[in-house]
């Protein structure tokens, strides 16, 4: 597998000279938001608004108004904790073409509790008019600002930085409200998202070949939920579904599904990995994922507990699928 | 048809017309905010018609039954900016920042001639567009003004737009005095300044008093024109009762700053009844012990 860089910034500067309505406006985090090249290439639409969010949101608003697209880079916790109001009566309610696009999603940082956005879907979701996109790869990376563009009113977008995997095809990019099914099967339905996918590919496979049969759908579109991918998952399969999420598991993707089953009557078990109602704090991706339970092991450990059946799986089974390059800095 | 070109003395006549009509909204609905209708009436008055260029509305004369909620199925529903003429290069926008001035925006729009008389009878009236704190498809508003400290920051957005595009009209705002004590504003202020935004005119009713009482004893917003100033706007200081004072500081020179005119006013401004309730003007009741005291007052406007 191989890992892009800074494809978000490569791909920024691409669209901007494609379409001159498109303006950045930076809350003082423009180069840890891979957004420096595109002042570098468009200073005349590149507006920097300082440490002051919430006159960013509601300015972008203005500017919506006249027929630009602003696109707002900060972290993504800067882009709902604390604007929350802006956001919604300024962008939202009107419903004006506004990309925020959110860096850091979940415990992507060391950074701690202030920098990671753990929540952000949860309080995002419940927003009449917004749309909501957790990015998974670089593939996505590279379509989303076209999806974005696509919809009628205000998106929010967790956005990947640096070092990102490119898990899907070059050439195929991202659908709006459409999962991408990874592996066909009718045991159990694996929807994961984010970072997330990643492990869940890894423990799929060893499951796979421990001879069970997975349906594992890759989930981009957070808001709306309305995937006939994820129904027909979820009647297919015969022990149940397990979602995986770089979030807490309130409000989230487990969350989206469990409405969906509730809601069409499926009647099947649904476990819900994520961060457990907890905020997080700083260490390393790795770490995180390990001690709040985002890894392939706890995948594993839910799979058992849906299916009754162990499966005998080391850790050392799974760093032996462990993708080239994944420990990579 | 050439627009009317108002007196000072029809000015006033038309503020004084805005404060017996919220008067009357009082009496009959159970109260209204009138107090904002005392101090705004001559600011609203002098911007519509002896400020704001603004083209003629394009507004329904009549009160519409609710268009509903902005959405991606709804976003040609009537807006409230219909009512400022259409956004045009030359023309100025008019942002309305405290949204419960909304009876004073629908009164002033009655007495320019840009919504009917009658419309106003749909005041507050369920399920009409001209509710008590409106929002974006209510008459004379631009935007969903009721969050305080937003509309400043979404009114320099456009300005800053509008720069970009080389409109040459204004952006004037009406802000309220005890909004300033948002952090936005003022992160709005200090942006307006960076970008040079000479193109914004804010017009403030300073009336001294919010919700719990005088601003000073609340949470003080003084020495407003040195803060202001000191954040990069040019600063005017003037009676907002004084209709010439206030037309005149819209013409002050304020090349590469925002411009901002402090309109000193009083919320029992043309009805003194209310001045014995002072600071406590948010929102007025009138009881049946001043009823007639207050109808009284109001034949004889």
């Amino acid at each position: 597998m191989k890992i892009e860089v800074n494809t978000h910034e490569k791909n920024m500067i691409k669209w901007a000279s494609e379409h001159p309505e498109a303006v950045v406006l930076s809350g003082d985090l423009g180069s840890s938001c891979e957004i420096k090249g595109f002042l570098n290439t468009y200073p005349e639409r590149y507006f920097s608004l300082g440490i002051a969010e919430q006159n960013m949101v509601s300015w972008a608003a203005g500017l919506a108004r006249e027929g630009f697209r602003p696109y707002l880079h900060t972290f993504g916790v800067f882009l709902y904790r604390r604007v929350l109001d802006q956001l919604e009566m300024s962008v939202a309610y009107p419903n004006l073409p506004v990309t925020f696009v959110g860096f850091l999603p979940g415990i992507m940082t060391p950074g701690g509790v202030t920098h990671q956005a753990t929540n952000d879907i949860a309080v995002l979701r419940n927003i009449p008019n917004m749309t909501i996109f957790d990015i998974g790869d670089a593939t996505e990376i590279e379509s989303v600002l076209q999806v974005a563009h696509d919809v009628n009113g205000p998106v929010f977008i967790r956005m990947l930085r640096k070092e990102v995997p490119r898990l899907f095809p070059a050439n195929e990019p991202m659908v709006f409200n459409r999962g991408r099914v990874l592996t066909e099967g009718t045991d159990i339905a694996i929807f994961s998202s984010s970072i997330c996918t990643e492990e869940a590919m890894r423990a799929t496979k060893v499951l796979t070949e421990k001879g069970l049969s997975i349906q594992h759908v890759h989930i981009s579109t957070l808001k709306p939920f309305t995937d006939p991918t994820v129904v027909e998952t979820l009647k297919k399969v015969k022990y149940g579904a397990v979602t995986m999420e770089n979030h807490v598991t309130i409000g989230g993707l487990g969350s989206a599904v469990a409405d969906v089953i509730a809601e069409e009557g499926i009647g099947t078990k649904l476990i819900k990995v994520g961060i457990k109602d907890t905020y997080t704090h700083g260490a390393s991706k790795m770490y995180l994922m390990k001690k709040y339970g985002l890894d392939a092991m706890t995948l594993i450990q839910a799979v058992k507990n849906l299916t009754g059946k162990s499966f005998g799986i080391r850790e050392e089974d799974l760093e032996a699928v462990r993708f080239e390059d994944y420990t990579a800095v | 048809m050439p627009e009317k070109v108002y007196s000072k003395e029809e000015i006033q006549e038309v503020a004084t017309r805005v404060r017996k009509n919220i008067l009357r909204l009082t009496l009959e609905r159970g109260g209204c905010y009138l107090g904002q209708a005392c101090s705004s009436a001559e600011i609203f008055a002098s911007l519509y018609t002896g400020i704001l260029n603004l083209g003629p509305s394009l507004g329904s004369m009549d009160a519409i039954p609710f268009p509903g909620v902005p959405s991606p199925d709804n976003m040609d529903y009537p807006k409230g900016s219909l009512y400022h003429g259409a956004f045009e290069a030359d023309k100025d926008r008019f942002f309305v920042s405290p949204a419960h001035y909304a009876s004073v925006v629908y009164c002033t729009l009655a007495e320019t001639g840009r919504i009917s008389h009658q419309a106003i009878e749909k005041f507050n009236v369920d399920g009409w567009n001209m509710e008590m704190i409106g929002a974006e498809h209510s008459p004379g508003f631009e935007n969903t003004a009721g969050s305080l400290g937003q509309t400043i920051s979404i009114a320099c957005g456009t300005a800053h737009a509008r720069k970009l595009k080389n409109e040459t009209g204004r952006v004037f705002v009406l802000l309220s005095d005890g909004e300033i004590q948002e952090g936005q504003a003022w992160e709005a202020f200090q942006a307006a300044s960076f970008y040079k935004l000479d193109n914004v005119v804010v017009y403030i009713d300073v009336n001294g008093q919010q919700l719990e009482g005088y601003t000073k004893d609340v949470m003080d917003i003084e020495p407003l024109a040195a803060r202001l100033e000191a954040f990069g706007a040019k600063v005017m200081d003037v009676d907002g009762h004084d209709i010439q004072a206030m037309i005149d500081a819209s013409k002050v020179e304020h090349e590469g700053k925002p411009l901002v005119v402090l309109c000193r006013t009083s919320a029992a401004h043309g009805i003194p009844l209310l001045e014995k309730r002072k600071p406590f003007l948010h929102f007025v009741r009138v009881g049946d012990d001043e009823m007639d005291d207050f109808k009284k007052f109001y034949e004889q406007m």
